[in-house]
């Protein structure tokens, strides 16, 4: 990307810890507007923790977190939605006991704007039609499936800026993985900037355009994705071969 | 004669039945509040007992003034009512603010016993404040009844019930059709993810204690116009029992605590009649006790727990 560009997220030398033990370890990364970025490796790297770092679940020790240039470091995660940083968490975190409408509206909590939200939800319904069908089904009834699909819906309820999504495939069976990265591209092209956080190397690096490695809470390598793809270190640290 | 006697048990029965209706509502009103600061915090309050008597007492004293400027006798009662509640709502948003909040990190014996001082500072600031003798109330606003037979039913009786039944309704609508129910719900699910959707959980946790103690204000009022009088310790054995009905109700689950409250005031009003007068305290602990042992999750208990706050 075109240095004269300002990233809409950057994180410059951020520190996140667990009471004494640091699970970050000074991360810089950039994310420029209408990106697909994929950060990458293995479980216990600090992918979660960099997500939740950024949305001020944890509150990083030290360094930058930078939003459309503006330092959210001290603004409380729940007025983050607002501004336009949204994030899909580990595990989907659906609320268990609230109807699928129920929580699709939850992430619509913060707007005013009814016509707007209206519109928004038939666009959720019209990506993802199985939950139109379930809306007055409880959350927790979902299969995981459905559950990856009602994230993200929720997600869009809130109409992001830029999406944070951590590990959407995981737990999903193959046809429904493609389904679910047919969607990210799909949100993508619509403008939506997003930060996708897998375990799925392959999968991710085919569908982002830049990439970084992470390991043990720092990062080890930043490249195009498909320049990631096909360098041998990667291929065989995290793509099986 | 035998059918006659046979009445006379008929309408003994009902009448019971109507009394433990009338006891169970106002435990179920003070249940409530237990049931979904639980929900929301995980936090047994045990300040709780002390709302009830400072809506009971605030009632008392607004009724009375109320009364000396004038006002007609059901104005006084309905004003005193509203006052009172938002009197208590108020008063439980600060010892949150005080007591509470500042301990949302800290273990969870740390905040239980903050309730525990902020208990005994609240009766004890009632007590300084109000004195340590009963404080009669004006039961001649709700005076007179129905009279079937043996079987009585007072105005101050229906007008229990149907204030209870009203305030439950209400409460029924606000937690699950409107959108600051839909957030005090899924910030007792997962308060991460609350955040991450933009709801600010301080704000909610506030609001769940204002309505608990409004509500628990509601029964204080009741409770002194069924008994004719309040006490500063008056929060302490309703205080419990509404926890035992909580507890029973399965805690965290409205239904449940509306369930729990019915059942404890039944029990305790049918072991009045029927057994001892003496005893009817007893058994709101012996259940209590006996549901901590073989059933902790109470009759609504995780399984069926989609009316959790
Ligand atoms: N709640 C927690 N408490 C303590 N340590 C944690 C917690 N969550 C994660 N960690 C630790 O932080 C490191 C990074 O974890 P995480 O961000 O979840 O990794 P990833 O998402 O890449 O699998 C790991 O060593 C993990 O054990
Ligand atoms: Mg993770």
């Amino acid at each position: 990307m075109a240095d004269n560009i300002t990233p809409i997220l950057e994180l410059k030398n951020v520190v996140s810890a667990y009471g004494r033990i640091k699970a970050l370890k000074g991360i810089s990364l950039k994310v420029f507007p209408g990106e697909i970025v994929t950060i990458i490796g293995a479980n216990g790297a600090g992918k979660s923790t960099t997500l939740m770092t950024i949305c001020n679940i944890i509150t990083a020790v030290e360094g930058d977190i930078l939003y459309k240039g503006e330092r959210i470091n001290n603004i409380a995660s729940d007025i983050l939605p607002s501004m336009g940083l949204c994030q899909v968490p580990e595990g989907r975190r659906i609320f268990p006991r609230l109807t699928v409408m129920e929580n699709l509206d939850m992430g619509a909590f913060f707007r005013k704007d009814a016509a707007d939200i209206k519109h928004d939800l038939e666009r959720v319904f019209e990506l993802f039609p199985k939950l139109r069908e379930r809306r007055k089904q409880l959350g927790g009834t979902l299969s995981g499936g459905e559950q990856q699909m009602l994230a993200m819906g929720r997600a869009l309820m809130s109409s992001p800026k830029v999406l944070l999504l951590d590990e959407p495939s995981m737990g999903l069976a193959p046809l429904l993985v493609k389904q679910i990265f047919d969607i990210i591209r799909m949100i993508n092209s619509q403008g939506v900037t997003v930060v996708l956080v897998e375990q799925n190397a392959n999968l991710a690096l085919q569908c982002a355009q830049r990439g970084y490695v992470l390991e043990t809470g720092t990062v080890v390598m930043e490249d195009e994705a498909d320049k990631l793809l096909t360098n041998p270190d990667i291929r065989k640290a995290y793509l099986g071969e | 004669m035998r059918g006659s006697e046979h009445w006379i048990h008929m309408e003994f029965f009902i009448q019971q039945l109507i009394n433990g209706i009338t006891l169970g509502g106002v435990y179920a009103l003070i249940a409530l509040g237990y049931t979904m600061v639980y929900g929301i915090i995980q936090l047994i309050n045990f300040a709780h007992g002390e709302f009830f008597a400072a809506g009971g007492y605030m009632g008392v004293i607004l009724i009375s003034w109320l009364a000396s400027q004038g006002l007609h006798p059901y104005a006084c009662l309905a004003l005193a009512l509203a006052l009172s509640m938002g009197y208590c709502a108020l008063l439980a948003m600060a010892v949150e603010r005080l007591a509470y909040k500042p301990l949302r990190e800290a273990s969870r014996l740390a905040v239980l016993l903050s309730a525990l001082g902020m208990s005994i500072f609240l009766q004890n600031g009632l007590m300084l404040t109000q004195g340590v003798y009963d404080k009669g109330y004006p039961t001649e606003i709700t005076s007179g009844g129905f009279e079937w037979g043996l079987v009585s039913v007072s105005y101050m009786q229906i007008f229990i019930v149907g204030l209870t039944a009203t305030l439950l309704v209400g409460l029924n609508i606000l937690v699950f059709k409107t959108r600051i129910g839909r957030a005090m719900r899924a910030t007792s699910q997962d308060k991460v993810m609350s955040a991450l959707v933009g709801i600010n959980s301080n704000r909610i946790i506030s609001i769940t204690f204002a309505i608990g103690a409004g509500l628990a204000a509601a029964a204080g009022i009741m409770v002194g116009l069924y008994y004719g009088s309040v006490n500063y310790s008056m929060g302490f054995v309703p205080g419990i029992k509404a926890f035992a009905a909580a507890v029973l109700g399965g805690i965290g689950n409205i239904t449940g605590a509306l369930i729990g409250g019915l059942i404890i005031g039944m029990v305790e009003i049918f072991a009045a009649g029927y057994i001892s007068g003496e005893y009817k305290d007893v058994f709101a602990f012996i259940i209590l006790i006996g549901v901590l042992y073989f059933r902790p999750s109470g009759i609504m208990g995780e399984n069926i727990d989609d009316t959790r706050v």
